[in-house]
C-alpha cells in the first residue's frame, strides 16, 4: 500500500488553509472512488489527502430564483432522491441514477465526478445543458466561470493550486424545457459509457400545446415524429452536448445552431444529430470504435429529442 | 504516523490506531478479524467488501478507515450478533431459497438487501434488482438471491420467508 497522511478538516476555510500549507504533495479527497482507485492502481501517490467529507457545508440542494444550487459535496444518491432534481432538471436525475452501483454512489459526489474531468463523466453533459455555471473558492478569493470553459483535457480543468470546487449554480429552466440524458453501456450497473449524450429543448407557450395533442394522440417514435412532420413544433432553444466524444466533455454548438429556431421534423434531428457527430472528436477505444460513436451520436440525439419532449408533455401535465 | 480513531462498530464503541492510508476493509480484517466482508476486485467493482457505514453501504476496499471516526459501521458479522435466533430474517432467506453457492458475495449481498429494505421495505423486483446491482456473483445465482430478497420483504419482521 502507498502510504500517506489523512487530514479532516470540518470548514471550508480550514480545508483551503490546509491545501495552500501541504502545496504540491496533496490532493483533495471527496467521495474517494476515485482518488482511492488510482492510488490502488499507482497512477497517483499523494503524500496527503484532505478529505472533504467533514465540510458539511458543501453538503445542500438548494432553490434558487427558480434555479437551483448544489454543494459540491453533494452525493449521487442524495441527487437521486431529490424530487426537485427529478421534476426540474431531469437530464441531471438521469445521470446520477445510473452511475456506478448503490455502493459507489452513497459516497461518490458531484464535485468529484466533475474535478476528476473523465471525458467519461456522467454528470457533464447533464450540467452543460443545464447550462450549469461552478464557483471555485481559492485563497485569493472566488470565482464563478461557466462549466463548458471548466475542463482543460482529460483529467485536467482548469483549477489551480489550492483551488476547490464549491458550488453548481444551474439557472432556471425556460418554460416549456424538457431535458435528457443517456448514458450508452454495454451493461446496466457498473459500467462506465461509451457514450453520453445529453440534450434540452424549449418550445414556447403555443407549440406546448400543440404537443400536448401531439403526444396524446401518438405512441411509438415513429408516429410522433410522423406528426412532427406535419405539426412543425419551432424550438425556441435546444442545448446538445456529449460525453467521451472528445478529450473533455463539450457542447455540440453547431448542431444546436441547426435546431435552434427551427421546426422539429424527423429530418431536422437527423441533421442537428449528423452535424453533432462531425463536431465530435471520438476515439478509437477498448469500450467502442470512433465510427460507432458517430454513429450512435446521431441515433441518441434524436431519440432524446423526443424524450425531451414528451418530458415537457408531462411536465405540463404536472 | 499513527491515528487513534473511534467509532461504533457493530454496536459497540471501539477505539484503535490506525495508520491513515489504510481501507476500511483492512482495518475490518486485519485489526478487528471481522473478516465476513471480503478483497474481491479491491476496485469498487465487485461489492464484495460491502459494509453499512452510517446507514449506507460502502464499498469498504476503498473507504479510508480514518472516514469511520465518529461514526457507525455494521458488518456481516454484526447482523447475525444482533438478530434474534443467530440469523437475521435475509440471511434466512439466502438459506431457504438456495441464494448461497460458494458464499464469496454472500456477506455484501445480504448487507445491500439490508440497505435496501431498511429503505424500501416492498421493493419490485425492478428495486431488488437495481439495489444489488453494485454486487456481483461469481457463481451468477442471481435469481435465486432476488427470490430471497423478496421474500424477505415479504415475510415481514418474523422473517418468515414463505
Amino acid at each position: 500500500m502507498i502510504r500517506f497522511d489523512y487530514l479532516k478538516p470540518s470548514t471550508l476555510e480550514e480545508a483551503l488553509s490546509l491545501l495552500y500549507e501541504h502545496g504540491e504533495g496533496a490532493m483533495l479527497i471527496a467521495g474517494g472512488t476515485d482518488v482511492m482507485v488510482e492510488i490502488k492502481q499507482r497512477k497517483i501517490a499523494p503524500k496527503a489527502l484532505i478529505s472533504l467529507r467533514g465540510v458539511k457545508e458543501l453538503e445542500y440542494i438548494e432553490p434558487h430564483n427558480g434555479g437551483v444550487r448544489i454543494g459540491s459535496m453533494t452525493t449521487h444518491r442524495t441527487l437521486e432522491s431529490s424530487s426537485l432534481i427529478k421534476e426540474k432538471f431531469p437530464a441531471l436525475a438521469d445521470a446520477v441514477q445510473n452511475l456506478g452501483s448503490v455502493q459507489i454512489r452513497n459516497v461518490a459526489t458531484i464535485g468529484g465526478n466533475i474535478c476528476n474531468a473523465a471525458p467519461s463523466a456522467d454528470t457533464a453533459p447533464p450540467l452543460l445543458v443545464l447550462g450549469a455555471e461552478v464557483r471555485i473558492r481559492g485563497p485569493r478569493g472566488e470565482r464563478v466561470i461557466p462549466l463548458e470553459e471548466f475542463f482543460v483535457g482529460p483529467g485536467q480543468t482548469v483549477l489551480n493550486r489550492g483551488e476547490i470546487l464549491v458550488e453548481f449554480i444551474i439557472p432556471p429552466a425556460p418554460a416549456y424545457t424538457g431535458s435528457a440524458y443517456w448514458k450508452h453501456t454495454r451493461r446496466q450497473a457498473m459500467d462506465l459509457p461509451i457514450l453520453g449524450v445529453a440534450l434540452s429543448l424549449s418550445l414556447n407557450k403555443g407549440e406546448a400545446s400543440n404537443l400536448r395533442k401531439l403526444l396524446a394522440e401518438s405512441a411509438t417514435m415513429e408516429e410522433i415524429l410522423f406528426s412532427l412532420e406535419e405539426s412543425g413544433l419551432v424550438c425556441q432553444q435546444a442545448r446538445i452536448a456529449l460525453g467521451v466524444a472528445a478529450p473533455t466533455p463539450m457542447r455540440a454548438k453547431k448542431a444546436e445552431g441547426v435546431l435552434k429556431g427551427a421546426k422539429l421534423t424527423g429530418r431536422k434531428l437527423d441533421e442537428a444529430g449528423r452535424v453533432a457527430s462531425q463536431e465530435a472528436q471520438p476515439r478509437d477505444t477498448l469500450r467502442g470504435a470512433a465510427w460507432y460513436r458517430r454513429e450512435m451520436i446521431q441515433v441518441l440525439s434524436k431519440r432524446l429529442a423526443i424524450k425531451c419532449l414528451e418530458r415537457i408533455f408531462l411536465g405540463e401535465k404536472r | 504516523m499513527k491515528r487513534t480513531i473511534s467509532f461504533v462498530l457493530n454496536g459497540e464503541k471501539v477505539e484503535v490506531e490506525v495508520e491513515p492510508h489504510w481501507s476500511l476493509l483492512y482495518l475490518l480484517r486485519e485489526r478487528f478479524d471481522l473478516t465476513g466482508a471480503k478483497e474481491g476486485c479491491g476496485m469498487g467493482e465487485c461489492g464484495a467488501c460491502t459494509v453499512i457505514v452510517d446507514g449506507k453501504t460502502v464499498n469498504s476496499c476503498i473507504f479510508p478507515a480514518m472516514e469511520v471516526d465518529g461514526g457507525e459501521v455494521l458488518t456481516i458479522e454484526g447482523l447475525t450478533e444482533m438478530a434474534e435466533g443467530g440469523l437475521h430474517p435475509i440471511q434466512r432467506a439466502f438459506i431457504e431459497h438456495g441464494a448461497i453457492q460458494c458464499g464469496f458475495c454472500t456477506p455484501g449481498m445480504v448487507l445491500s438487501a439490508k440497505a435496501l429494505l431498511d429503505e424500501n421495505p416492498h421493493p419490485t423486483e425492478e428495486d431488488i434488482r437495481k439495489g444489488i446491482e453494485g454486487n456481483i456473483c461469481r457463481c451468477t445465482g442471481y435469481l435465486q438471491i432476488i427470490r430471497a430478497i423478496k421474500a424477505a420483504a415479504e415475510g415481514g419482521k418474523d422473517g418468515r420467508a414463505d
